[in-house]
């Protein structure tokens, strides 16, 4: 990809749950380099709802989000699940199907590339079966591929995640939290695998993140936000205490 | 302070003291019941005259007569295909009704009529509904498998329907997020979620169409019911007796399936 061409160019995005009470205040943000890209900001400003917005699991109430080509923003149906596919996501609490074996929460990010007819009776690809063991294994989960999701702990599950995000071959990664539930050594373990997936595939992977420190040890690029604003895009080294003054207010907790 | 001893303190209302319109409520609930009683003219000669009749109609049952096996058969198979048959067509119906009632995962203009429908389904008694399907279908075994399907319809779609309703939706987003479209959705996050239920559902709705398969037949839907009502009016009481014993038999052997299926998908 060229780098006068963004992986992701968000334009003025506005959201409101409540009508006049908008949580999202205008963002831009252009993403054009590939790596990790943190956002850290305090609960309720609206993070979640920015990378939901970015996969259209929340509908934007203004503003453009150029992907691939296309606005997201106006992307309906067949279009929209085009997309998608490309967009893979890691969410706080897992989110893996419980019932479903490991393998088969994998092979569910191949969903977006086959009918439902054909999902139903598992006919999923023989390359597509190879790559859902080939990223088991980069995670180090290839032993519990059969077992249902339910049985794993919280860090294996972050991992069956991640692999199911990478299996939809994205064009960009978005994590929403991704290590709050976790301690702090499989936090990091989380977030070198979202580090190494992004340089593997080249791509950018934007992770809301609460650890202020985790996120400069990771993060190429952190975007701070506060009242639904971008209030700090730069370098992580560049970011000062001021800045995180700013960002969550108060000053007790700066250590 | 208040300390434990101090007199001195304002008397508190009591939090436990007599609610007069609660006991209102079940003296109007106990008189009415006395009430009741009274008006049905029930009495100890009554139910002692009652027991009278009860004991004459034992006598007469016993010992069953099975010397009409052929017909008692035929009647039996009868019912348990109406069951199978119902049971199939009226889960499957349910399940797709049942995805349209959710109000989770359907808006308000799909599910409102269709939880209407269902409720329609389970308004009626299925014995009103057997006899209104006799009406405009026939005699026979179609106007019962009809009526147990609409039966079946009532009361597992409304169940379905609320196993849906009761997922996480956590799952659901994860699946969506992945561009799978709506029918992937309910196959790989609703459905893994509400399968076993669905089952356990599926199973006591065969459990109650088989019961209810000997019935639809007394107003003439077909299946062993029929044979029982024609053995009532000849009076032919040990075959009635017979006719029961394989009931019993068909219950307990609707039991076992059932219980066979959750072991099987445990």
């Amino acid at each position: 990809m060229s780098s006068a061409q963004a992986f992701l160019e968000i334009k003025g995005l506005q959201k409101e749950y409540v009508s006049g009470n908008p949580i999202l205040k205008g963002i831009d943000i252009t993403i054009t380099e590939p790596g990790i890209i943190a956002i850290i900001g305090p609960s309720g400003t609206g993070k979640s709802t920015l990378l939901r917005c970015i996969n259209r699991l929340i509908e934007p109430t203004a503003g453009q989000i150029i992907f691939e080509q296309a606005d997201l923003c106006d992307a309906r149906g067949g279009e929209l699940r085009k997309l998608r596919r490309h967009v893979g996501m890691v969410f706080q609490e897992y989110n893996l199907v419980e019932r479903l074996s490991v393998i088969e929460n994998v092979l569910t990010g191949r969903l977006g590339y086959m009918s439902a007819w054909r999902a139903w009776r598992r006919n999923f690809s023989q390359q597509d079966i190879n790559t859902a063991f080939e990223l088991l294994d980069a995670v180090g989960l290839s032993e519990h591929a059969t077992q249902r999701a339910d049985s794993l702990s919280g860090g294996q599950r972050q991992r069956v995640g991640i692999a199911r995000a990478v299996m939809q071959d994205p064009r960009i990664l978005l994590a929403d939290e991704p290590t709050s539930s976790l301690d702090p050594k499989t936090a990091v373990e989380i977030m070198e695998l979202l580090e190494r997936f992004a340089q593997e595939k080249n791509i950018p992977a934007l992770v809301n993140i609460h650890d202020v420190n985790l996120a400069r040890r990771f993060a190429k690029r952190m975007i701070g936000m506060a009242g639904g604003k971008v209030v700090y895009d730069g370098s992580p080294e560049g970011i000062s205490d001021e800045h995180l003054k700013l960002i969550y207010g108060g000053e007790s907790w700066l250590a | 302070m208040a300390g434990v001893d101090s007199g001195t303190s304002a008397a508190r209302p009591n939090p436990f003291a007599r609610n007069w319109f609660v006991t209102g409520i079940w003296l109007l609930l106990a008189g009415y019941l006395v009430y009741s009683v009274n008006a049905l003219g029930l009495s100890w000669e009554r139910i002692s005259t009652g027991m009278g009749f009860a004991g004459n109609l034992l006598d007469k049952m016993f010992p069953p007569n099975f010397s009409r096996w052929e017909l008692l058969l035929g009647g039996l198979i009868e019912s348990l295909e109406i069951a199978v048959i119902a049971s199939f067509f009226g889960i499957l119906v349910s399940l797709f009704l049942g995805l349209f009632a959710a109000r989770n995962m359907m808006s308000g203009w799909v599910s409102s009529p269709v939880r209407a429908l269902i409720a329609l389904c389970r308004t009626f008694h299925p014995v009103i509904i057997a006899i209104l399907f006799v009406k405009s279908v026939g005699f026979g075994a179609l106007a019962g498998i009809l009526t147990l399907v609409v039966a079946s319809i009532g009361f597992i779609a409304k169940l379905f329907a609320e196993a849906i309703e009761e997922i996480s939706l956590k799952q659901v987003e994860a699946i969506r997020a992945t561009g799978a479209s709506f029918v992937s959705v309910v196959l790989f996050a609703v459905m893994p979620q509400v399968f076993s239920r669905f089952l356990g559902f599926a199973t006591y709705q065969l459990d109650s169409n088989l019961r209810n398969s000997t019935m639809v037949g007394i107003v003439g839907a077909g299946g062993l019911g029929g044979t029982l009502f024609s053995a009532f009016q000849r009076f032919d009481y040990d075959f009635v007796a017979a006719i029961l014993i394989v009931i019993i038999a068909l219950i307990m052997f609707g039991e076992f399936l059932s219980n066979l299926v959750r072991r099987i998908f445990k």
